[in-house]
């Protein structure tokens, strides 16, 4: 790296460069992801992920048993947010069958999804704190997510992988007052957002740490198939919720809520959110974590608005299919707006009961090949920051 | 635009290339010739009335029955569709497309299937390309880091064949 | 005392006597920074519990887990030994005690209470400075001894941050230095007897912003958190200790609470008072050495509470500031110390300098002599001042 310039004395003194490794096993790496960095001091010229260490072969495992049979693996993709997996794989056998469910069961599956997206999102903000060194908010955000973890405990059993929503229905229908339950467990949880609102999103250092880090624009989100929040962050007001295809946009089509995404450099005004910082850029960590917060406050209406719903419809939720239910010949691929982005599946059936084959478009492991791009070039403690605001989950990256 | 009016439209700009489409399935597919794959869809992707900006998905799906008794009931013959699922953020609509590669290039094993790469129209295809040469065995040409990305790198074989077998040990490790 | 002893002694084993007073000395020293170091492990864990929501021990020694500390320790020293191959083998065995020694070694200079100090030096204050400043070997040691990249970027970020933060944390403890006139701590402390008005964190402004300036560089001198980069968890696994695991840890953690506890003492001392409380009864029962040698030391004691009660609420509020704070990133540590904490800290300099010329007393002291009762609080000090006439 020494070069002499025009034979002057003068020349550039060159420091060595490190491949350093932020190994499978790491704090603060979201699961087991590897990361290969090559530094120059505290700055990365170079970053390259390396993923695999949990792939469980879903793929191949879901061309042995049927969706019904399958479900539980979904849980296990993104385990934190086991409702919205089980859902993608269900809407997508219903699309392929051409099936729609009760009015009370889709008000059910949506009040089950948007709960757990609270719960994912919890988890995603507050690990964010946590890389960055601060540790009291995720305490406090897993004290709430407790909470729903005892709600949904009482639904279907399982506090962590529900395979609650199944093609045909839901497994079960919700315990005397647990709707009651819901609703004391969000009037009381408002509150602890602001308590967060003051820990991190408007905590001096926390913006110094985020604002301006990984800036991903627009373009550069759409080309990479970045989704979810990370693409909402970056200014591109896309929610299959709204824009999605008319068996999944249809589940929320009575209810009422606002795509969160700076749209101009604004957010929606339904709240009284926390002013944005002047040093955070429309792409930066800082607003992809900002976005994830706000949706936070549209799941608790969501969530309102479903209980309300599910009271007022008349009928009964549907049972589950049989375990063999045979699938019509065809395929079908349905995209669901997880919460840590766009979760897709594609179903080929040759008409017996098993898929031919079971394709799963994961929005983590698109997300995740955008960060080769963005961690070039900035000091090694953003890297963590970058990942955090990135919110993967390597279960379903690697499957 | 509909399903009907991107085929017309591709089927002018690309007669030689586009081969039929089924415009009334669950999602509408058109096939197209796996030679012409990156002038298809440069098309899509730069004309303005197209649009297709986003690329959700690169799947490969294995037709290819094991049990010989099946094997002499199915359709089709043996052979690999690599399925694109694009769509538009501006425009809106969506569209899948499917190429027929053969499982071996001339029924020698080992020397996978090549097909041409689109990263460089998506970069999205960077990362999907790779898990489908690891996962399905298909080989993309101008990929500019073709390697294993869920497999171990010194792994053996596509594991999502369907004739695929597991190795009896790896690195000492029974795996079956 | 110790003079007695050596006059009896025949003239070469004179220094038997020294060499035991020492060691007592140490022996005291070592039992109070010990016994606080066990404490705050306690503490921390309980501080940080509640912040969290949560109980911290509740099970080891009674509802409140009083004896969590020692079996910690005593698990930590039955742990196994293990040095990477990579590693230095001497070098990374020496480190954590090259840590831990300076921390300690910068107590003999600190008093405890009036008089109560292994080496009343004249210049305490720059001794204290110097050789807490040594801690930095054994950190850059254990990093570059460790044989492990994350180790050796912990250190060097643990050199950068420490020297830097040195500059202002001296600047800031001038200003005491000034108002009393000598760099020994007992003389400071001394000369803010009287109620709390008198402490030196009141007398002007000045001295008011640099007592949070200090406090700010306090905590960067000792890797807390929000300055806890060189030990970041969530980057660098521990940073410069990645490596050490069982009592070689222990000893590190040991190292930064002394560090810890001794920066306290500092700021109680010069800013807060020392040993004299918020107000000043020990005089009104008389408990000084002119009335009877066990009420003196009675009185002794009670500054010695005091001044621990002082240090100890400065150590929770530094581990209160952990558990709230995210992380600072390097540049931004550096740019705080380079950018603000020093001008700032000069400048506060400027400021306490100039009043000292053109007012010769505090804000609470009155216009006269330094020790002159105030105006503001003539009236309850007349009547203080009374009763320390009474007595013969």
């Amino acid at each position: 790296m020494n070069s002499p310039s025009n034979g002057a004395i003068e020349y550039d003194v060159g420091t060595d460069q490190w491949v350093l490794n932020m190994g499978p096993q790491h704090p603060s790496t979201h699961g087991v992801l590897r990361l290969t960095l090559r530094t120059d001091g505290e700055l990365v010229t170079e970053c390259a992920a390396h993923i695999g260490y949990l792939h469980r072969s879903a793929e191949k495992i879901g061309e042995n048993l049927t969706p019904r049979q399958f479900i539980p693996f979904t849980d296990r993709l993104d385990y934190l947010a086991g409702m919205n997996m089980n859902l993608g794989l269900t809407l997508a056998v219903e699309k392929l069958a051409g099936f729609t469910p009760s009015e009370k069961t889709r008000h059910l599956r949506v009040l089950a999804v948007e709960l757990c997206r609270i719960a994912s999102h919890l988890v995603a903000a507050c690990s964010t704190g946590l890389d960055l060194g601060s540790f009291t908010p995720f305490m406090w955000s897993f004290r709430e997510r407790e909470k729903i973890q005892l709600l949904f405990e009482e639904l279907c059993g399982a506090r962590l992988t529900y395979s609650y929503i199944t093609p045909g229905g839901v497994t079960a229908d919700v315990p005397e007052g647990w709707l009651d339950r819901c609703e004391a467990f969000l009037d009381q949880f408002e509150p602890v957002i602001d308590e967060l609102h003051a820990l991190l999103t408007s905590n001096r250092i926390f913006i110094q740490r985020m604002a301006g880090i990984g800036v991903l624009s627009a373009e550069d989100a759409i080309a990479y198939g970045c989704t979810g929040p990370v693409l909402r962050g970056s200014g591109v007001a896309r929610d299959l919720r709204r824009h999605g295809e008319p068996i999944y946009r249809g589940m929320y089509d009575d209810y009422r809520f606002e795509i969160i995404a700076p749209v101009n450099g604004c957010y929606p005004q339904d709240h009284d959110y926390p002013p944005v910082p002047p040093q955070a850029v429309v792409g930066d960590s800082w607003h992809r974590f900002y976005v994830r917060m706000l949706e936070v406050v549209q799941s608790i209406g969501l969530v309102r608005q479903a209980i309300a719903k599910y009271r007022q419809s008349s009928g009964s939720v549907d049972p589950p299919w049989q375990v063999k239910q045979k699938l019509p010949p065809g395929e079908a691929y349905l995209e669901t707006e997880a919460p840590k982005g766009q979760m897709g599946f594609f179903i080929v059936s040759d008409g017996s009961a098993v898929p031919w084959r079971l394709r799963i478009r994961s929005s983590s492991f698109s997300n995740l090949s955008v960060v080769e791009k963005l961690c070039r070039g900035v000091l090694l403690a953003d890297v963590a920051a970058i990942v955090a605001s990135l919110d993967i989950v390597l279960g379903e990256i690697d499957r | 635009m509909s399903p009907s009016e991107i085929y017309s439209m591709l089927r002018q700009l690309w007669p030689h290339l586009v081969l039929e489409a089924k415009l009334e399935a669950i999602d509408p597919w058109i096939e197209i010739l796996p030679d012409g794959l990156v002038q298809v869809c440069r098309s899509l992707k730069e004309e303005p009335s197209l649009a297709f900006d986003f690329l959700h998905l690169i799947s490969v799906v294995d037709y290819f029955q094991p049990d010989p008794k099946l094997a002499a009931k199915t359709a089709w013959e043996p052979h690999l569709e690599v399925v694109y699922h694009l769509s538009s953020t501006a425009k809106g609509h969506r569209l899948v497309l499917k190429t027929r590669l053969p499982r071996w290039v001339e029924q020698a094993e080992d020397r996978l299937p090549e097909i041409d790469s689109v990263a460089h129209l998506w970069p999205t295809a960077l990362w999907h390309e790779r898990e489908v040469f690891d996962l399905s065995g298909v080989r993309f040409k101008g990929h500019p880091d073709l390697r294993r990305i869920l497999c171990p790198d010194d792994w053996v074989g596509h594991p999502l064949r369907k004739d695929y077998v597991m190795p009896i040990e790896y690195h000492g490790i029974r795996a079956q | 005392m110790t003079d007695q002893i050596a006059s009896r002694l025949p003239e070469s084993w004179a220094w038997a006597a020294w060499a035991g007073a020492a060691l007592i000395h140490v022996a005291l020293m070592l039992c109070f920074v010990l016994a606080a170091v066990a404490f705050f492990v306690w503490l921390e864990r309980k501080v940080s519990a509640r912040i969290q929501d949560r109980l911290g021990p509740t099970r080891v020694g009674g509802r409140f887990g009083w004896l969590q500390s020692p079996a910690d320790g005593i698990k930590l020293l039955c742990k196994e030994d293990i040095i990477p191959a990579a590693a230095d083998s001497f070098l990374f065995r020496i480190a954590p005690y090259l840590c831990f020694c300076p921390a300690f070694a910068a107590f003999a200079a600190i008093p405890l209470a009036d008089g109560w100090v292994a080496l009343r030096l004249d210049i305490a204050v720059l001794f204290v400075l110097a050789v807490a400043g040594m801690e930095i070997f054994g950190v850059i040691l254990a990093g570059y001894a460790s044989g492990s990249k994350y180790s050796l970027f912990g250190a060097m970020r643990e050199a950068a941050q420490v020297v830097s933060y040195e500059a202002p944390l001296a600047l800031c403890l001038v200003i005491p230095v000034m108002l009393a006139g000598s760099m020994d701590l007992t003389t400071i402390a001394n000369a803010q007897e009287g109620w709390f008005t008198q402490w030196f964190v009141f007398h002007n402004p000045f001295s008011f912003a640099a007592f949070w300036i200090y406090v700010v560089c306090a905590t960067a001198n000792t890797n807390r958190a929000p300055f806890d980069l060189p030990e970041a968890e969530s980057e660098l696994v521990a940073g410069f200790m990645t490596e050490y695991s069982g009592f070689r840890w222990a000893v590190f953690f040991m190292a930064e609470y002394t560090a810890m506890l001794a920066v306290c003492l500092i700021a109680s001392i010069a800013f807060l008072g020392g040993w004299n409380g918020p107000i000043p009864w020990t005089g009104w029962l008389g408990l000084s050495y002119s009335v009877h040698p066990a009420l003196g030391f009675l009185g002794d004691f009670v500054g010695f509470l005091n001044l621990t009660a002082k240090s100890f609420l400065g150590v929770i509020f530094i581990m209160a500031l952990r558990w709230t704070l995210p992380r600072l990133r390097i540049d931004q540590v550096m740019a705080m110390c380079w950018k603000y904490c020093v001008p700032l800290a000069a400048a506060m300099l400027l400021g306490a300098a100039v009043w000292l010329c053109l007012f010769p007393g505090g804000v609470f002291r009155g216009v006269g002599l330094r020790n002159a009762p105030s105006p503001t609080v003539a009236a309850v000090g007349a009547f203080a001042g009374e009763r320390e006439q009474v007595q013969p």
